[in-house]
């Protein structure tokens, strides 16, 4: 990898920024910017995990969100009936996140191109229409967390603030490191080439529709984990979480990082977040800058930040 | 052993049976038979739409028949889906060059090395680093005649390049049989020759099934030739025969090569 190139070295920055904002932020007399970037690595895994099967497999995710929601409501519904054991909590949510996605990606990737696209949304929509409809776990207005999963050990507590947030960082840097062994590896290999030209796959002798159900699988659970972790955050889960316009989002900040770039996602939500964040500090019409501004990056940087930064490299 | 007897014993590597299919109203192949024998290359040629790469893409499976079956090394495969097909060692290459084009050309031919070895379920260890996949990969494209471009980006290949590419993408699966979809398409007539050259290397080693629309690389290579028009076979024999029947030549030769 090139550690020379002006992309990864803004990534280095922004992670490192990440890794020391416990202790600068307070010492800059800012000490809520804490909260937002732990926000912010939050909406990183899950982009980063966008970024796996729309990036690398070009399979256009438009409810990606929806695994967010999952997750945090696995964790928000558990603790509603006072189960708040970690070790009861996380494996749930994930296997809860891993058999949707199984089911949803078996039904979508069926089709390609805009019907992939409409058909993820509407499955999204339709567990987001769902949670609104559930009156006992608070419709629209959500539902709080009293506690916070508990994992029964004295040195590993989440409602402890440093603990939360590197809790974050690590599953953010593991997420980043996961999926770059996964596209290196043969399984990812196959996934490229299946973006690239499915039929020739076939024609080598690999049913590209298991291998790209495996990579939506994982997207899926690693997207979940994003949920679980936004749940215990906040404190609070809602319908909100899943909604449509939250998995645009995610798109825009995987495009914006730039595509098929391993660390692009983590930029991108970075931008995307401190953007909308400084912006509407400055004025309640903050979305007339924000949008055009967008657009504009899309049109001029079709590779996203990474590509913006990176000299000599074109990308389609 | 006598010639008959010869006869009767010679291994059919493909067989397809009153295959049928057609597109809307357009039937592309029409009640087609055909046998091909072990370790011969037989061509299938034809005027423009007489059907032959629907032919091919049915025999891949890409395309399923109406009716009518295909059976591989004496088994029925008219079923498998063409991932499966490929495994059983029928690979194919393609008319429209089909390879990945933003992977080198190393790269291409390594993913088909790793699916002539199984699953790819292996989710952790780098492909680049990998031995098994990288020295044969290496290996067949030194035997196209590719050992200098390996890491050349494959979009970025000459024409003629990618059309080697492409025949080396099928052989890295390890098939027994090749369908060869016109592989001296749009080259020129030093990279022709150069393809027909390499295909009579690859005679005795592999069983050919080879569409082609140059005449003189169908003469040069083949043992058998079955003449399509309009998705029906009018005439399968030797080069010779096929050169004088009167039916073909009304049909086809006619108009370029008499």
């Amino acid at each position: 990898m090139e550690f020379k190139n002006p992309a990864n070295i803004l990534t280095v920055m922004v992670v490192g920024l990440c890794a020391v904002v416990p202790f600068l932020a307070p010492a800059l007399g800012e000490p809520f910017y804490v909260i937002v970037f732990a926000r912010i690595m939050i909406w990183a895994i899950a982009a980063v995990s966008l970024n796996l099967i729309m990036g690398y497999g070009g399979m256009i995710s438009f409810g990606h969100a929806v695994y967010l929601g999952i997750g945090g409501y696995t964790i928000g519904i558990l603790a509603f009936h006072g189960i708040t054991s970690a070790w009861v909590q996380w494996p749930l949510a994930i296997s809860t996140c891993a058999l949707i996605s199984l089911i949803f990606g078996a039904i979508s990737l069926r089709t390609r191109g805009v019907y992939f696209i409409m058909i993820t949304l509407a499955l999204a929509q339709m567990v987001f229409f769902l949670s609104v409809s559930a009156e006992r776990y608070g419709s629209d207005d959500g539902l709080n967390i009293l506690a916070r999963s508990d994992f029964g050990v004295s040195f590993f507590d989440l409602n402890d603030k440093l603990t939360m947030y590197y809790t974050i960082f690590g599953f953010l840097l593991a997420s980043v490191f996961v999926s770059w062994r996964l596209i290196h590896s043969r399984f990812g290999a196959v996934i490229r080439a299946a973006k690239s030209n499915d039929t020739r796959v076939q024609a080598v002798g690999l049913s590209t529709y298991t291998y790209r159900l495996t990579a939506f699988v994982i997207a899926g659970v690693m997207c979940g984990i994003a949920g679980l972790l936004q749940a215990n955050l906040e404190n609070f889960v809602s319908p909100d979480m899943m909604n449509w316009p939250r998995s645009g989002e995610l798109i825009f900040m995987v495009v914006l990082g730039g595509m098929s770039t391993v660390f692009g996602p983590v930029t991108g939500a970075f931008v995307f977040l401190m953007l909308s964040e400084i912006l509407s500090t400055w004025t309640i019409h903050w979305h007339v800058i924000f949008g055009p501004f967008l657009v504009l990056l899309v049109i001029f940087a079709r590779g996203g930040i990474a590509g913006l930064l990176t000299p000599g490299r074109t990308r389609e | 052993m006598s010639n008959a007897l010869k006869d009767m014993v010679k291994e059919v590597a493909l067989e397809a049976r009153e295959l049928n299919k057609s597109f809307g109203g357009l039937t592309a192949t029409d009640n087609l038979s055909i046998e091909v024998a072990r370790g011969e290359i037989h061509a299938v040629i034809g005027p423009n739409g007489a059907g032959k790469t629907t032919f091919v893409n049915v025999l891949s499976g890409l395309l399923k028949p109406d009716s009518g079956e295909i059976l591989f090394a004496g088994r029925d495969v008219t079923l498998l889906s063409a991932a499966a097909r490929v495994r059983q060692g029928l690979a194919r290459s393609f008319q429209i060059t089909s390879i990945f084009r933003d992977f080198t050309t190393l790269e291409n031919v390594m993913l088909s090395v790793q699916a002539g070895q199984g699953h790819s379920f292996r989710f952790w260890a780098p492909t680049a680093r990998d031995k098994s996949l990288r020295e044969p990969a290496v290996d067949l494209l030194e035997r196209v005649g590719l050992g200098d471009r390996v890491d050349v980006t494959a979009g970025n290949l000459a024409h003629g390049e990618q059309r080697q590419l492409e025949i080396a993408i099928s052989l890295a699966t390890n098939p027994s049989f090749l369908l060869l979809d016109e592989p001296m398409a749009g080259m020129g007539p030093e990279e022709s020759q150069g393809m027909i050259d390499f295909l009579k290397v690859l005679k005795g080693s592999y069983t050919m099934l080879l569409v082609e629309h140059d005449m003189d690389a169908v003469f040069a290579l083949a043992d058998r030739i079955t003449v399509l028009v309009y998705g029906k076979a009018i005439a399968t024999g030797t080069p010779d025969e096929i050169r004088n029947d009167a039916a073909v030549r009304a049909a086809y030769l006619g108009e370029e090569a008499v």
